[in-house]
């Protein structure tokens, strides 16, 4: 920041007393050891996923199977694009809530209002993409999936009829194995007559392969965007308080700085999910 | 009773409409790397999608050690521009960033020394 932390200070002075030596406001610090703490809640999921991750190796589900879908275009695949559109959403998100406190900074109460309010509208529209993608997750494929047995699963792309996957016509049934090749016709009757269909995800089975993949995105998304829940009702909380003036009675929007590092820290951990969970 | 020996730092953080310029548009070139840097994450996902590397473990490593890179080149600019950690004093940087660090080298070896997770690597 601008004045306190950047006045040339010897240690002296800084160290000596009445004063904080950070520069640095007591509940700006609070908001930062709590965010440190939460931190390594999330590097503690986020390596327990990838241990488990390269210990199944052979047999973890390949997210672009998974994460095919979009709102309003059925039928069609299109890998990682709604992820990345929601990546996108958070960091504008992110951008607007920087705006807000660059705003407070000048004591600009109209700009503070119209940065807050869209950085609350972003989180909204990401609280309602991942309530898509979770029940797009649970729901599952149209035909759901044969258990191969051997912890992997064979999604049935097509049950009757001619059907028509990359430049080759399939007749009858027509499984998509984790590798991307089509199950021959031998395979596909003898899952037909002793195989086992699963459709959708839940916590004990899940369609596209290990239920753990499935454990682990509940786990790590439901908690992200438990946070991305909490983080768009104090934006909203802080949004009424600016209305009101009362930070123009204060003096100062360190308040909105304060919210504002909160939500930085859910984008800044979105990121890190986005690669560890969806690339990687 | 009011007292007035307390520093009141976040006064101080005010700045005029000068600077505010000078701060957007920091802010504005900062979005676009973010941005950039998304964009180009997932074009490599599509790109390069894992079904492809099965068999090609060495390569498929580089891409993965690609993208953490720039994950984390994403995290600093989140952390030191949008959070402001870059503008605040050198004890409070290293009062936040050390224990986080230290404790997230702890699970990394846990990970790769402990669990053995470094043979499949």
């Amino acid at each position: 920041m601008a004045g306190e932390a950047t006045k040339q200070l010897t240690s002296k002075e800084l160290w000596g007393g009445k004063r904080s030596p950070f520069s640095i406001s007591y509940g700006k610090m609070m908001m930062w050891f709590f965010l440190i703490s939460d931190a390594l809640t999330f590097t503690g999921f986020l390596s327990a996923l990838a241990f488990m991750r390269v210990y199944y190796a052979d047999v973890w589900p390949i997210t672009e199977n998974i994460f095919y879908h979009f709102p309003f275009f059925h039928h069609t695949e299109l890998p990682l694009l709604y992820v990345a559109f929601m990546t996108f959403i958070l960091i504008i998100s992110s951008v607007t809530m920087v705006l807000a406190v660059e705003a407070g900074h000048r004591m600009d109460k109209k700009g503070v209002t119209m940065w807050l309010f869209l950085t609350v509208l972003g989180g909204a529209v990401f609280l309602g993409s991942q309530a898509w993608e979770w029940s797009t997750f649970i729901e599952g494929s149209d035909h759901g999936a044969y258990d191969l047995g051997d912890g992997t699963m064979g999604r049935i792309l097509n049950e009757e009829g001619a059907f028509e996957y990359e430049g080759v016509t399939y007749e009858g049934t027509v499984i998509q194995l984790r590798n991307r090749t089509i199950a021959d016709a031998e395979l596909t009757a003898d899952l037909k007559a002793n195989g086992r269909v699963v459709k959708g995800a839940n916590l004990i089975e899940n369609e596209y392969g290990l239920p753990l993949y499935a454990d682990f995105f509940f786990f790590i998304t439901g908690f992200h965007g438990t946070h991305v829940l909490s983080g768009v009702l104090i934006n909203f909380l802080i949004l009424l308080r600016v209305r009101k003036g009362e930070f123009e009675e204060t003096g100062h929007y360190e308040m909105v700085e304060k919210v504002g590092l909160y939500w930085h820290f859910i984008d800044l951990v979105w990121v890190f999910v986005f690669t560890f969970f969806y690339l990687v | 009773m009011k007292r007035d020996d307390i520093i009141e730092y976040s006064l101080y953080n005010h700045h005029s409409e000068e600077e505010g310029v000078k701060k957007r548009k920091e802010i504005y070139k900062v979005t676009i790397i973010l941005s950039v840097i998304t964009f180009i994450e997932v074009t490599m996902g599509i790109v390069f999608g894992k079904a492809l590397f099965l068999d090609n473990q060495a390569v498929w490593d580089l891409i993965k050690i690609a993208y953490i890179g720039l994950t984390v080149v994403k995290a600093a600019y989140i952390i030191l521009v949008f959070m402001h950690l870059g503008e605040e004093r050198k004890a409070i940087r290293w009062i936040i960033l050390a224990p986080y660090l230290f404790f997230l080298l702890y699970l990394l070896f846990f990970i790769l020394v402990e669990a053995g997770a470094d043979t499949h690597i």
